[in-house]
């Protein structure tokens, strides 16, 4: 088996053409706009996740209770692994200023160096290959969270699972504080002293 | 707001207004779960292409054969083929951004962001050593964590994944202390 059905094929090329077009026209293909993010001077990628989570959320958790959709994605809460590896990914970004989605549309855009961070990437995803056979039992386990449902044991744990609030307790949480967010990062970009 | 030196056709605008593009983003998420039943992420394609590269290099064995690597077997299989829908998706990215740039004639050739060249000089070899160095790191650590900025960053976060929001925290974190670890406060002027 070499390729998904080419309905999948066909649906996947799609949506990242829109993706990647998207990512280019907010400008978050950027080496200065993701460092300007991480040094608190332009906040554009923290704009456009906290707005795609929020609009995203509103739509997927609301498709899932009225039955248009059976299941989530969520990925498996093993939070030292997570965790661990989350600050590897924030040295590693922070150094190339891409993060892989990003670079990749970078590559598109043109820019150069993005194309070394890429083969970077695939080294990186390698390395990590050859690693995992040595702490798949041991390190790749620890800190796991799980819910119990029936006899069911799930480590794919969302927020609301946790709780045992409702999900839009969080969204709507999630939603105020990035209006909060949003407000407060126009006023100050009105009135920034930096260039 | 709309600037009469840009142009009216917004596909050819070089900037959105990113609470637009966030908001089509958000979209976007809804149509991948409703028709493809699928998540949108990008850092598992990259074991796919190291996988690819690891077959076609004379270890087919190592991958999908009888000696699979068990990451490698966990991350490509029956369910998951070589060239599964994430690989295809991240294809579409690059083509999508090129097509943009080209509407809107926001193309670049860089070599060496400004801001890298005022802190550690024009050479090329040293960006893009640092460049590679950086992907990788990334890439390896996205692997550890199960996912990337788009993966964890806004699909699990639009699910409320405990995971993801364990992993937006870290990164964040951790890619500030780099940045400014690198640059210093004496960066945030020189973002260019």
């Amino acid at each position: 088996m070499w390729f998904d059905s080419p309905g999948l094929v066909v649906g996947g090329l799609l949506a990242g053409i829109v993706f990647g077009f998207l990512l280019q026209k907010g400008q978050v293909a950027k080496y200065r706009v993701i460092l300007g993010q991480f040094l608190f001077t332009d906040y554009t990628v923290l704009k456009v996740m906290l707005t795609a989570i929020v609009v995203g959320a509103i739509g997927v958790w609301g498709m899932l209770q009225v039955g248009m959709i059976q299941h989530l994605h969520v990925k498996p809460a093993v939070l030292v692994a997570t965790a661990t590896g989350g600050l590897i990914f924030g040295l590693g970004m922070g150094l190339l200023g891409y993060c892989p989605g990003t670079g990749i549309a970078a590559m598109g855009e043109g820019s150069r160096h993005a194309r070394w961070g890429f083969a970077g990437m695939i080294l990186g995803a390698g390395a990590f290959a050859f690693v995992y056979p040595f702490i798949e039992q041991t390190f790749m386990k620890l800190g796991e969270v799980t819910v119990t449902t029936g006899d069911q044991v799930n480590s794919k744990v969302t927020l609301a699972d946790v709780t045992g609030l409702s999900p839009w307790v969080f969204i709507g949480l999630l939603a105020v504080i990035s209006l909060v967010a949003f407000t407060l990062i126009g006023r100050w970009e009105r009135t920034r002293p930096l260039p | 707001m709309h600037n009469p030196m840009e142009p009216a056709n917004p596909l050819r605008r070089k900037r959105w207004n990113p609470y637009v593009v966030g908001a089509l983003i958000g979209v976007l998420s809804w149509i991948t779960f409703l028709t493809m039943d699928k998540a949108l992420g990008t850092s598992s394609s990259l074991v796919h292409v190291a996988g690819l590269i690891e077959s076609v290099t004379g270890n087919a064995d190592k991958v999908t054969g009888p000696a699979a690597n068990s990451y490698f077997a966990k991350e490509i299989n029956q369910k998951t083929p070589m060239f599964d829908w994430q690989v295809f998706l991240v294809i579409g990215v690059f083509i999508g951004a090129m097509i943009s740039s080209r509407l809107s004639g926001d193309r670049t050739t860089e070599c060496v962001p400004g801001l890298w060249t005022w802190r550690f000089g024009p050479s090329k070899t040293t960006r893009y050593g640092a460049a590679f160095l950086g992907g990788a790191v990334m890439l390896f650590g996205a692997r550890m964590a199960g996912g990337c900025t788009s993966g964890h960053g806004i699909s699990g976060g639009l699910q409320l994944a405990l995971s993801s929001w364990t992993f937006f925290i870290a990164m964040f974190i951790s890619g500030t202390a780099m940045a400014f670890g690198l640059f210093g406060k004496g960066g945030r002027h020189h973002v260019v």
